[in-house]
């Protein structure tokens, strides 16, 4: 990280009272959400930069995929409210959201193996002629997605191969490219390093890393491995309990400190257990 | 050229790189990669065996009036099969496609009678197609029916309404004469130009428009489809619509060239090569992939079959045990070549 972006992930966020509020892509405010008598989200507030790549944590059952489900419009909250830079919205289904610019990647619905990476980059965004024919502009549309993938350096070796002939990273790439391509401002990647190798990795943490500092794109990653958020992200939220326990920049802290958090977590709750069961 | 970066075929990498260090390749073998990355490749070779086997034991095959007769088998089962073959790459399957060619007729036949003029009974029967196809799709997509099912029990139920409104009869066809009928069975090329026009029509919609990636896409991932906002239900339903007027056509095609038509025939007789053209041609069963030339070239493979085998006059006892052993051997040939060329293909 260089000294010049050092501005755009300052200090905590909800301390910082010097943030232009534009600069403020996705805020949340105390989103809550039950599901019967459980309660998954119990008032969370969460700020989004731009160009930010914010990794959320949580055991399974904190209320992390409820959170990621809510942001990106697949389900309502029950209460809270939600905006995207600084106007208040409320997504009725995942096409909704995207109109706000909020791009989810799913790791393996992506893609369509069978059709090349160009036919998938602007798979249902197709470039046709005559009309209601839709007949494909073909050579246009390779043309654009090689220029585009070399554009945000993802280097695949032939344009016209089938998806389903690439490596894990490579599909990955391709499927982040594809969210970013008709500007999203927000994407929500879901384990993106999940099952790959060290080269593997490293195209999609180069990926995130063009996308976020070069081009504004802001990210949410949900992980369960703090090595791979350590490596991707610029802020972890840790959520636990349906609210965020824990706001840091990742250079303030360590996989040490997290861990801990995480363990005083689980001692607390085998204490209430006990307690509970005592009386 | 595709260059290989897939560390696992290093080997394929080093003997291709061997003949000429500079890159290009030699020629001859640039163009058996080239051939090799052709899914039709395996169906060319089956074809232009058994079209060369024939030619050899019978002169008669390569006569005029004999190209003339297989070429009036195959062009039902070519239209069928590129019908099955958009069917087959949404991963369904279509078992009433022979039902509405041998009901379709009959439907024009009784809106002649009824006092419509010949073009206009040809309107309404295809109408009277895209709603069984409808009636396919929509059951298959909204209610979750197994097309396999679904168009089977079409299937029966077309024959049970020919049956029915024939009252097993036999009947001459209308439109015999005059220019109409060389355009529309009777000309000696008619019905194989008709294919040959629907094949171009299905491939440029597969290949070349936007509804057809929908199609491989709808086929390929079906969740990954709908994610992007593809329409899948009713890209699927377009496909049954697609295949049955294409089958209906022909049907009345076939009808008007053979003067008469009779209720007893089953469906799944002519369903089944049309099954047999496209997937011998390379379309997958399982969804995604699919040829029309594939499927023009297994047609062409099974009405040369049908033809030799009564050219050569093989006992007639003797006949589908014959056919059904070179549709397998054909088969068997085409998976193992195929398992073959895959590696080439990268």
């Amino acid at each position: 990280m260089t000294e010049a972006e050092l501005p755009l992930v300052g200090a905590s966020p909800t301390t910082d009272a010097t943030l232009a509020a534009s600069d403020v892509v996705l805020e949340t405010v105390g989103l809550t959400k039950r599901f019967g008598a459980v309660v998954s989200l119990r008032g969370i507030d969460m700020q989004l930069r731009r160009g930010e790549v914010l990794g959320l944590v949580g055991d399974n059952g904190a209320g992390k995929s409820t959170l990621v489900k809510i942001l990106c419009g697949f389900q309502p909250p029950d209460a809270g409210k939600m905006y995207v830079e600084g106007k208040e919205v409320s997504f009725r289904s995942v096409a909704d959201a995207r109109r706000f610019g909020i791009e989810t990647v799913y790791q393996d619905l992506a893609l369509v193996p069978q059709l090349t990476v160009a036919q998938n980059l602007f798979l249902n965004r197709e470039l046709t002629r005559f009309g209601r024919v839709g007949w494909l502009s073909a050579g246009k549309m390779r043309k654009l997605a090689k220029n585009y993938l070399e554009d945000i350096k993802v280097e695949i070796p032939d344009i016209d191969a089938e998806a389903g002939s690439l490596s894990g990273g490579q599909r990955q790439a391709i499927a982040v490219a594809r969210a970013t391509r008709e500007n999203a401002k927000i994407l929500l990647l879901d384990e993106p390093l999940a099952a790959m190798g060290a080269r593997e990795s490293a195209l999609i943490v180069d990926l995130v890393k063009d996308l976020s500092r070069n081009r504004g794109v802001s990210i949410i990653v949900i992980d369960h491995n703090y090595t791979h958020l350590f490596e991707l992200c610029d802020r972890l939220n840790v959520i636990q309990r349906g609210r965020i326990a824990f706001d840091q920049q990742v250079k303030d802290t360590s996989v040490e400190e997290l861990t801990k958090l995480m363990v005083s977590e689980y001692r607390r709750e085998l204490a209430a257990g006990q307690e509970l069961l005592e009386q | 050229m595709v260059r290989i970066v897939d560390s696992a075929t290093e080997s394929d990498s080093n003997t291709r790189q061997t003949p000429a260090p500079k890159g290009k390749g030699s020629v001859a073998y640039w163009l058996v990669q080239r051939a090799m990355q052709q899914r039709e490749l395996t169906v060319v070779l089956v074809t232009a065996f058994v079209i060369i086997y024939f030619g050899i034991v019978n002169s008669a095959f390569y006569t005029t009036a004999n190209i003339n007769t297989v070429v009036q088998y195959l062009a039902s089962f070519a239209v069928i099969g590129f019908g099955e073959v958009l069917i087959l790459v949404i991963g369904e399957i279509d078992l009433s496609a022979g039902a509405v060619y041998l009901s379709s007729p009959w439907f024009m036949y009784f809106f002649w009678k009824g006092g419509m003029p010949i073009g206009w009974a040809i309107v309404a029967t295809m109408v009277c197609c895209a709603g069984i196809g409808m009636i396919n799709g929509l059951i298959t997509v909204w209610l979750n029916v197994s097309s396999l099912i679904v168009t089977l029990a079409i299937n029966y139920a077309l024959f049970g309404i020919v049956l029915i409104m024939s009252n097993d009869i036999q009947v001459d066809m209308p439109g015999q004469t005059g220019h109409f009928s060389i355009i529309f069975g009777v000309g000696a090329w008619s019905t194989i130009l008709w294919a040959a026009a629907m094949g171009l029509f299905i491939w440029a919609l597969l290949k070349r428009t936007r509804f057809g990636l929908h199609i491989t896409a709808t086929g390929g991932n079906l969740l990954a489809a709908a994610e992007s906002g593809i329409r899948v239900r009713r890209v699927k339903v377009w496909c049954f619509v697609i295949i049955s007027c294409a089958s209906g056509f022909i049907g009345i095609l076939d009808a008007i060239r053979i003067g008469s038509i009779n209720p007893g025939s089953s469906g799944l007789d002519t369903t089944l090569p049309g099954i047999v053209a496209a997937v011998l041609g390379g379309t997958a069963l399982t969804g995604g992939r699919g040829t029309i030339v594939g499927a023009a070239l297994g047609a062409i493979f099974l009405g040369v079959l049908e033809d030799g085998f009564n050219l050569i006059g093989v006992n007639a006892n003797w006949f589908y045990l014959a056919e059904g052993i070179m549709i397998l051997v054909a088969m068997i040939v085409n998976t193992q070549l195929g398992t073959m060329a895959r590696r080439f293909r990268r």
